[in-house]
């Protein structure tokens, strides 16, 4: 499972950093995160406009507080998206640069495939591969060790959640399977 | 003197096997969070929270605040073997921390960091014990208004006084507060900001926003830093301990100024990252040795844990009297509070003195046995350190997931995970802080109901916040804060100017 993620994020790195080492700018970043909050604010506050704004006879409605914030949010970030534009002194301080963007990739697409796999496998089942194919392909740790740690790790997790503390995860085929 | 009998009575609650054993299972997980790196207080406490929903609410809040004692213990031991703090209020640990361990006095640090550590604490759990009820039975007196003050107040001292860029902080708040707002409105009853998702109904848990925010995006900043551990082994001997100990008097200023600078900092959203830098400067300012500071004096370890802890500790006062978090830990065990139905604020010394006693006295037992454990078994967390991190990040990660999903067992709260974990890492990257956002998270409903009761009350006249007394000079201190480097600055003019006319 692992396997395949790294030869994934392998694969970005090249395309996204063709020249330079760094994949992006502080500057770069600041800039797409100030237009997507803002594109987020102006959506709430569309839909609290929608829900009602203003004063009703018993007080403000239910959209009139998060409705001003929404604004707050908007301006805020606009100020932001223009301190950034126009800040040209350092601006090439990098984000990420290509080898940390790699390493950052190996630990969020297992982590993204984990959760993928817990909606099926059931979550102990998952942790199960997660962990042993994260020790095994980023961590180059010997085959037994990895199974082993895991195996013990996902027992341990099921006894302390399932059974001891009467917290109930999201099983799949195999806890059915055992009758569980 | 009504707070010692409490106080002893609280005790009693506390002195069971069962309370007992929760507080040392407590400690040790506490520890582990504080000593690996990738995971802190804050979320170390919300990832452990699930844990506890089948217990009752005082063996629940016992077991927390030990978690809690044990970060800040575990704190140190990174600081000082590895050069790496495990929490950020360990960074000026490090400072004199690891030349100490370089210069093979590693046993002595770590015994003068736990056992600062303790008095820091003890000095603020002091504080709270005959503090707290007194703030508390002020604060019955409040309504609606009052409260909204209150919460006004905290989020424009973060406004005023953080060192990050004003737009970043208002951004992170308000983000925080109309997240909030996703979902059920107390009020009326009408749904907002669901987009018609049915997911979205149950609006956004900050514990699961906590949990993302801190612990996956610390994992994905770990990996991008590749953490390389190189560190000394330690064994702490009691002849170590007592020599540290027989040294101790000769501190007391260091330890005094640093416990006060501590509490003062952990009661107003100050923090102890800056409480344990003010601490390490101070001492530095005032010793007559400031050159030998930076390459492994005592002093400089003294200085930092004291007041890291006491304002960890002290974070709890406002939490319990007002139900205002000063700290990310803090404001997580208040939403633990929640869980189990008890209402943090003034009330909860009226209606569950078992409780808040149970809870204080156990912030004394909890230190105690803190200290002791600690000290015996520096090598075996030490050794923690030495097991590899492409072991442990993969266990972090499945430890949130499982924290994220029982707090309302849903799926949907996994993948909701994940993208604040994505978010969390971007915004530490650019400088947006966390904190407010953690805060908003936690008292955006009732700040909105504060605010919103108040208007009902008043017919929506704004004036009502400067209705009387009390209220007005909250309100007013509040916008005082929020424009503080403006006014800071304006004074500092017109010095200028009346120096400049003299001359």
């Amino acid at each position: 499972m692992a396997g395949s993620d790294s030869a994934g994020a392998s694969r970005q790195s090249p395309a996204s950093a063709e020249e330079e080492r760094a994949v992006a700018s502080v500057r770069g970043v600041e800039v797409v995160v100030s237009l997507l909050l803002a594109a987020f604010a102006a959506l709430m506050a569309h839909d609290n406009w929608k829900s009602g704004a203003g004063w009703a006879s018993d007080g403000p409605k239910a959209g009139y507080f998060p409705f001003y914030l929404s604004l707050l949010l908007g301006a805020a970030s606009v100020y932001g998206l223009v301190k950034a534009i126009l800040h040209r002194a350092g601006a090439g301080s990098p984000f990420v640069n290509r080898d940390q963007l790699r390493r950052v990739m190996q630990v969020l697409v297992p982590t993204f495939l984990f959760c993928l796999f817990t909606q099926w496998l059931g979550l102990y089942v998952a942790s199960f591969l997660l962990i042993a194919g994260f020790m095994r392909w980023v961590g180059e740790i010997a085959w037994w060790k990895s199974v082993l740690t895991s195996l013990l790790f996902a027992v341990a997790m099921f006894v302390t959640f399932d059974i001891a503390f009467d917290v109930i995860m999201p099983k799949g085929p195999l806890e059915a399977l055992l009758g569980f | 003197m009504e707070a010692l009998g409490l106080l002893l009575h609280g005790f009693e609650v506390l002195l069971t096997f069962k309370t007992l054993s929760l507080m040392i299972v407590g400690l040790v997980l506490g520890i582990f969070v504080g000593v690996l790196p990738g995971l802190g207080g804050p979320n170390g406490v919300a990832i452990l929270l699930p844990l506890t929903f089948t217990m009752d609410p005082t063996s629940a809040i016992v077991m927390l605040s030990c978690i809690y004692w044990g970060a800040l213990f575990g704190g140190a031991i990174t600081s000082i073997l590895f050069n790496i703090p495990g929490e950020a209020w360990s960074v000026a640990t490090t400072f004199d921390g690891y030349p100490m361990a370089q210069q093979g006095k590693a046993a002595e640090a770590l015994t003068a960091a736990f056992t600062s550590s303790f008095i820091g604490s003890l000095v603020a759990v002091l504080l709270i014990t005959f503090l707290a009820p007194g703030i508390a039975s002020f604060a019955l007196r409040f309504g609606p208004p009052e409260f909204f003050a209150v919460y006004f107040l905290t989020f424009c001292s973060f406004v005023g006084l953080g060192r990050e860029e004003k737009h970043k902080t208002i951004i992170s708040m308000s983000l925080g507060l109309l997240l909030t707002g996703i979902g059920m409105d107390t009020v009326s009853g009408q749904l907002r900001m669901t987009f018609g998702s049915d997911n979205l109904l149950r609006g956004i848990n900050f514990l699961v926003a906590v949990i993302g925010l801190f612990g996956i995006s610390e994992i994905l900043l770990t990996m991008e830093e590749r953490l390389a551990l190189r560190g000394h082994a330690a064994a702490i001997s009691p002849r170590v301990v007592l020599r540290v100990w027989k040294d101790l008097p000769r501190y007391w200023v260091t330890l005094l100024r640093s416990s006060a600078i501590g509490c003062w900092l952990g009661i107003t959203p100050g923090g102890a990252i800056a409480a344990s830098f003010m601490g390490y400067n101070l001492a530095k300012r005032f010793s007559k040795h400031k050159e030998s500071f930076g390459k492994g004096r005592i002093e400089g370890v003294f200085a930092p844990e004291t007041a890291a802890h006491a304002s960890g500790t002290s974070a709890l006062l406002p939490m319990l009297a007002l139900g205002i978090p000063g700290s990310g830990t803090a404001a997580i065990l208040l939403g633990g509070l929640m869980v189990w139905g008890l209402n943090p604020g003034p009330l909860l010394f009226v209606e569950h003195k078992d409780f808040v006693w149970g809870l204080i006295a156990s912030m004394y037992l909890g230190n105690i046995v803190g200290l002791v454990m600690v000290l015996s078994t520096v090598p075996v967390f030490a050794a923690v350190l030495r097991v590899p991190f492409a072991a442990i990040a993969p266990m972090i990660v499945v430890s949130c997931a499982v924290g994220a999903f029982a707090i309302q067992n849903a799926m949907f709260d996994i993948w909701l995970m994940l993208l604040f974990g994505v978010v969390g890492y971007v915004f530490k990257k650019i400088g947006i802080p966390l904190a407010p956002l953690t805060l908003a998270l936690v008292l955006g409903n009732r700040a909105e109901d504060s605010f919103r009761l108040s208007m009902i009350g008043s017919g929506g006249d704004l004036r009502v916040f400067w209705s009387n007394g009390l209220v007005g000079s909250i309100s007013t201190l509040a916008l005082v804060l929020l424009f503080w480097p403006a006014i800071s600055g304006g004074f500092g003019r017109l010095r200028e100017m009346l120096v400049g006319a003299k001359s």
